[in-house]
């Protein structure tokens, strides 16, 4: 079971949240110039590393505001708790 | 080492004889040598399957399967060992209709006992919604050739007595399908069995040998990095599961996977009492009797990343709260063991079988929740797909490439529960 630290609530069990999946996926600023291979970047390609992953998380059964989090894919061990549109860290991911 | 012999009725009389002692090892554990014609990496099912048909439809047999542990301790040792074909496309019916031919045929080809017990799978409709579905499905799987058919209430009950019908439930039992092909088998013997015949026709599987980088010179593939040094081979076939991203990362490419926890667990030994295997896609969980006893169940992925190969209690308490509701009778049974591997999970739900940005480099891949079942039809058109450099017709539409050009096969709702 993970402690999650909600930024606005503070620490609640896992069950209260769902995961958004990999942060920090831009949506396309040109649409219409991009080849069919970088709209599969966009759309299916994942970063999945064993090891720290950046990831989007929402406080679904409490305030319902999204947040991100740096998380340890092998300890489970949240690194970081940061707010939407900040920057990762250059480190890590 | 001795030589491994055929299994009979008579090799085991000769060796009850001697308590057992002087069975020879089912495979040999030889030295890497410096190059082969082409590698497996991992030793699950997949790869070990692939490995045999290599040597036993291609004649390739200088050939190494690679694994990092003990095989066939990744997802191939720890799922739930649930078989069918009753998938609703056409490209998935190919593969998976395949494979269950091919594990009827399985424990005589491989002169191991797999213990395929075809026992019937049925699926559960708790509203008009999930009706209309399954209907549908059971059409659809016909069109292809494959036995599946509905099951009226009073089939169901004589089927099991022991399922939740009433009316006043909290989401009450309206219709089912089956497929009678369906079932379970041994896990352990796929793997066991398939690197034992590999082993017989030559393939050397390398164990405890971890595959750590690629070596790549002008986009082609020339051997794999590993714990125990350079080995060189002009193909290279990747089936690591949970891990692919991770060796797509070496090899430069990424994937459309994300890796996740599945959790599964067993109850302790009861009596015979329940002779199929259940699923119930709105109710979220899937049980079955093994031959110990034991209730075996699970149900869908923890939402999170992970590589830890455990999951989180939440999951647990929805699969015994989804298994009660179904089975009020199970409501004091005890619980005896919870696990969880590491899936592989593809944005449709189906798996990714072909060649890869690297030339020599194939990738088999994606199966998730579900790959168990479709071990040898797999392994056979993969095994094709490296030998020819070119997709066996039936891996054709699983390439990397749909992703680009939008052919998805989206099979998530393939019978409802996540497997
Ligand atoms: C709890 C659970 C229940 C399931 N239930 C079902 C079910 O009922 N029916 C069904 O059809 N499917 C089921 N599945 C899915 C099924 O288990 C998998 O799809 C299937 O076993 C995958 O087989 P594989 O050979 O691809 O992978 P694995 O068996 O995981 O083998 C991959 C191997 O690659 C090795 N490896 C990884 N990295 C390296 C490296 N760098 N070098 C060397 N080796 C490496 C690993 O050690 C591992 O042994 C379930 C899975 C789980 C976890
Ligand atoms: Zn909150």
């Amino acid at each position: 079971m993970l402690r999650i630290e909600c930024p606005h609530c503070g620490a609640r069990d896992e069950a209260e949240f769902s995961c958004g999946g990999e942060a920090h996926i831009a949506r396309p600023k040109e649409p219409d110039k991009l080849s069919d291979a970088e709209w599969a970047d966009y759309l299916y390609m994942r970063t999945n590393p064993k090891g720290i992953l950046a990831e989007r998380w929402c406080h679904t059964f409490g305030c319902r505001r999204w947040f991100n989090i740096e998380r340890d894919t092998v300890s489970h061990e949240i690194l970081r708790v940061y707010a939407m549109g900040e920057p990762r860290r250059e480190s890590g991911t | 080492m001795k030589k491994n012999k055929r299994y009979s009725i008579f090799s085991l009389a000769r060796n009850a004889r001697n308590y057992h002692e002087n069975w020879a090892a089912a495979w040999r554990s030889p030295e890497p040598k410096p190059s082969y014609d082409a590698i497996i990496v991992g030793g699950g099912g997949h790869g070990l399957a692939t490995a045999y048909y290599l040597a036993k439809q291609h004649g390739i047999t200088n050939v190494a399967l690679i694994e990092k542990g003990p095989i066939g301790l990744g997802n191939t040792g720890r799922n739930t060992t649930v078989i069918r074909s009753n998938y609703l496309w056409d490209e998935s019916a190919a593969i998976y209709e395949l494979s269950l031919k091919l594990y009827e045929g399985l424990s005589q080809e491989l002169n191991y006992n797999i213990m395929l017990s075809q026992r019937g799978l049925v699926s559960l409709a708790h509203s008009q919604h999930d009706l209309r579905e399954i209907e549908r499905r059971v059409n659809a799987i016909r069109l292809n050739g494959i036995d599946s058919e509905m099951l009226s209430m009073a089939e169901l009950k004589q089927l099991i007595p022991i399922l939740n019908l009433s009316p006043n439930s909290r989401y009450p039992v309206i219709g089912a399908s089956i497929q009678r092909r369906g079932g379970t088998a041994r896990h352990d013997a796929i793997a066991w069995g398939y690197a034992r015949a590999a082993d017989d026709r030559g393939v050397d599987i390398l164990q405890h040998t971890e595959v750590t980088g690629f070596r790549i010179q002008g986009g082609r593939v020339e051997g794999v990095e590993t714990t125990r040094g350079f080995i060189a081979a002009p193909k290279v076939g990747v089936a690591v599961a949970g891990h692919s991203s991770v060796l797509a990362d070496m090899a430069g490419f990424r994937l459309p996977i994300s890796s996740h926890p599945l959790q599964a667990m067993v109850s302790e030994p009861l009596k015979p009492i329940f002779n199929t295997v259940l699923m119930s896609a709105a109710v979220h969980v899937y049980l079955s009797q093994s031959d110990r006893g034991e209730l075996v169940m699970g149900a869908g992925i923890d939402k999170f990343n992970s590589y830890a190969q455990r999951g989180s209690p939440p999951i647990l308490e929805d699969i015994l709260a989804a298994t009660v509701e179904l089975f009020p009778i199970f409501s004091r049974v005890k619980m005896m063991r919870q696990w969880g591997g590491i899936v592989d999970v593809c944005p449709d739900a189906s798996p990714i079988v072909g060649k890869t940005p690297v030339s020599g480099l194939y990738l088999n891949c994606g199966w998730g929740t579900g790959g168990f079942k479709s071990i040898p039809g797999s392994g056979f058109v993969f095994a094709h797909t490296i030998a020819q450099d070119e997709p066996h017709e039936i891996a054709a539409p699983f390439s990397l490439e749909r992703f680009s050009t939008g052919a998805l096969i989206d099979e998530h709702g393939a019978s409802g529960v996540a497997h």
